[in-house]
């Protein structure tokens, strides 16, 4: 039952993920991975559109994913799913608000939880890397060839321009006319 | 009269966070701002000090910071049906763009100039990533219980191949234990 296991999957990403940004980026990899919905490449495409399109990351992921595996309806489960946990914490918390906010058992979970984010986060990066600058597997011919060095300068230069603060969809649009030009230019395989 | 003014309530909750979620794009934090300014200063509805509460709220909560603090004003401003409504809100336009781009890119995904596009999109879109764990990095606490949580869920997960949640919940018990034993010491030096 797809719609019952999408549902079920995003409630337990909802639950699980603390913080914002790229934090639901680990677990949403993870299970994504293991159900087979996506590959990393398509993970790595959603997350451009996502950053390209207006709305919280986690919402427009999980109604990708959904939608991708089960139509509009499965879209619609997981993003119940999805919302789900944060909407019944937090009508929680704001009712019994003071306890919660004097409560030193979450302060001290989220000592924990913040900085394993980060670890988490930078995990998920290396593997997304790993596919996008090895595609083949990791071996000498990947240093021959032209799309390695292309994929290598765009992130650099990239990198450089977003800590710079420059706008996400700049970063995108920027690096998707470069794929463009070169692929066209150099007549890349697809 | 008074039940009047409450479905009024909702509904201008339900446009004010249609708007929000239509508006900012990439989420989360992106949000804070617009939140202030469309229901702090514009309605009125909550406090500034409220939106330090529910960022705080929000930071260790579990979900996603739009949907949590959606849901958090929505249930002060009018309770449950305004926190649904509000999170409704908030999710709606996602929902809707991303229901059609999915459909567009089944159909677009073959052509030649779409692919070359998103192979320069995939090296972009790592940038992005290092950036949002550089301005992460700077938001966490400097002291070794930080670094060894760092280092230890990165490697348990990019090396050893453990669950992501497994990790999860190792940091938060680490997290506590190792902040419960720093009070005591504290407290110990204290008298």
């Amino acid at each position: 039952m797809i719609y019952l296991k999408l549902f079920l999957t995003f409630f337990k990403i909802g639950l699980f993920t603390f913080g914002g940004g790229y934090a639901m980026l680990p677990l949403i990899q993870a299970e994504v991975l293991k159900n087979e919905w996506m590959t990393n490449t398509e993970i790595m495409n959603f997350v451009a559109i996502s950053e390209s399109t207006p709305g919280p990351f986690a919402i427009n992921m999980a109604t990708f994913v959904g939608t991708e595996t089960g139509g509009i309806f499965g879209a619609f489960c997981s993003t119940l799913g999805v919302v789900m946990p944060s909407f019944i914490v937090i009508l929680l918390v704001a009712t019994f608000y003071e306890k919660f906010k004097k409560n030193k058992a979450v302060a001290g979970c989220m000592t924990g939880l913040r900085p394993a984010a980060i670890g988490l986060i930078a995990s998920a990066a290396l593997s997304l890397a790993i596919t996008a600058f090895f595609a083949d597997g990791v071996s000498v011919a990947v240093f021959k060839s032209v799309e390695f060095y292309i994929s290598a300068v765009v992130c650099i230069v990239m990198t450089v321009l977003a800590l710079k603060k420059v706008h996400p969809i700049k970063i995108i649009t920027v690096s998707a006319v470069v794929g463009i030009i070169c692929g066209y230019a150099l007549n890349l395989p697809v | 009269m008074k039940k009047h003014e409450k479905l009024y309530k909702i509904w201008l909750l339900f446009l004010t966070f249609f708007k929000i979620g239509a508006f900012t794009f990439g989420g989360g934090y992106a949000m804070i701002p617009l939140i202030q300014k469309e229901v702090a200063d514009k309605r009125k509805w909550i406090t500034e000090k409220d939106i330090l509460d529910i960022i705080a709220i929000a930071e260790s909560t579990p979900g996603p910071i739009a949907v949590n603090s959606a849901t958090f004003v929505g249930f002060k401003v009018a309770g449950f049906w305004g926190a649904f409504v509000s999170t409704l809100g908030v999710v709606l336009p996602s929902f809707v763009i991303i229901t059609v781009i999915a459909y567009l890119l089944k159909n677009f995904s073959d052509y030649k100039g779409v692919k070359y596009a998103f192979f320069g999109i995939r090296a972009g879109v790592l940038a992005l990533i290092v950036k949002g764990l550089v301005s992460m990095y700077k938001q966490v606490p400097k002291n070794p219980v930080s670094y060894i949580v760092m280092g230890v869920a990165f490697a348990l997960v990019a090396f050893f191949d453990v669950s992501v949640l497994l990790v999860l919940i190792g940091c938060a018990v680490f997290g506590l234990v190792t902040s419960i034993i720093i009070s005591r010491r504290a407290k110990n030096d204290l008298s």
